[in-house]
């Protein structure tokens, strides 16, 4: 049986601990190498990548290519330097497309 | 509403008649289609935000310690210590089907060595925070595995509930309408032509009634 795999990427000092756990850590510090990695491991049976937030900042084209596809999945992560609130305005735009106005958000603004 | 450019014939009316006929149980399959995606999207929606935000603060939390451990412990040590880790973590992934979007299925399954300790170190050799980290991050990947699969999910329903809402809202406002439009102008026409025919008729009976009469 063909077994998927599971890799974060991000900036080194947050992801390593992931490592421990048996993921596959990629530490990359650049955002176009970011994405070089993303179309490679998106043909390697990668089915989950997490990304850190601040990477994926830069990347979104890229991210956004594999959107129609139910693999690989790809998440945001926050790094250790806390959230920037990347993730949460996926999920507020996926609200806004699918029911027009935002439902969930609405009582923060 | 513009009336389709066609020719008012009996031919065209039957053609036009199935074609409002398809375009209204279309309108009415797909108008139940979207509130269906709707109803299930709520749901999902709502549970992907609860765990984003559980997923966000816990892993913030778990930076924190982790952060504490490389700033007590020298990175080569760090690194060397975690370097083969004991635990592997297996997933198998499907296609799931929900109102015919194809979205992701994620069985997660953590493979763990009994005989083995989850830390893939000696303690000797490292801090305790270390531990706590490890212990947090693996308390959270489950979370963010579902977290993973929910906000996949939740994106691909929405893009099908935009398309669904875009189709539902072109045959009601737009194809529906000119569709009865025209219909009417036909029946119209051809009923015109009707009178026109008809009025013609009786003035040609009239007019051989009158040269019968004078004869």
């Amino acid at each position: 049986m063909c077994m998927y795999k599971m890799g974060v990427i991000g900036d080194k000092d947050s992801i390593l601990g992931f490592k421990a756990l048996g993921l596959s850590v990629f530490p990359v510090t650049q955002p176009e190498q970011a994405a070089r990695l993303i179309h490679r491991l998106a043909k390697e049976n990668y089915a989950v990548l997490f990304i850190t937030e601040p990477i994926a900042k830069d990347i979104q084209e890229t991210i956004d290519r594999y959107s129609a596809q139910p693999f690989p999945i790809i998440t945001l992560i926050p790094n250790n330097a806390g959230s920037i609130g990347l993730g949460m305005k996926g999920v507020k735009a996926s609200v806004e497309k699918a029911v027009g106005v935002d439902i969930l958000f609405g009582e923060r603004g | 509403m513009a009336v389709m450019r066609v020719n008012p014939t009996r031919m065209e009316l039957t053609r036009l008649k199935n074609r409002l006929q398809v375009a209204v149980r279309g309108h009415k399959l797909l108008k139940d289609k979207r509130d269906e995606m709707m109803r299930r999207f709520i749901d999902l929606i709502k549970r992907n935000k609860e765990l984003r935000e559980r997923v966000e603060q816990k892993l913030t939390l778990a930076f924190k310690d982790f952060l504490m451990a490389r700033a007590v412990m020298s990175s080569e040590v760090l690194e060397e210590a975690i370097m083969f880790p004991t635990r592997k973590v297996e997933i198998k992934p499907s296609i799931g089907n929900i109102m015919g979007v194809t979205v992701p299925v994620i069985e997660y399954k953590e493979v763990t060595d009994r005989e083995l300790s989850p830390y893939p170190y000696s303690f000797a050799a490292t801090s305790a925070e270390l531990d706590g980290a490890i212990a947090a991050f693996s308390d959270i990947l489950p979370l963010m595995v579902e977290l993973a699969q929910i906000e996949k999910t939740c994106q691909m329903l929405a893009d099908e509930i935009e398309k669904t809402r875009r189709r539902v809202n072109a045959l009601e406002y737009v194809v529906i309408p000119q569709l009865k439009e025209t219909i009417r102008y036909i029946t119209m026409k051809l009923d015109e032509n009707e009178r026109g025919n008809r009025t013609r008729l009786m003035k040609v009976k009239d007019m051989l009634e009158k040269k019968d009469a004078t004869i």
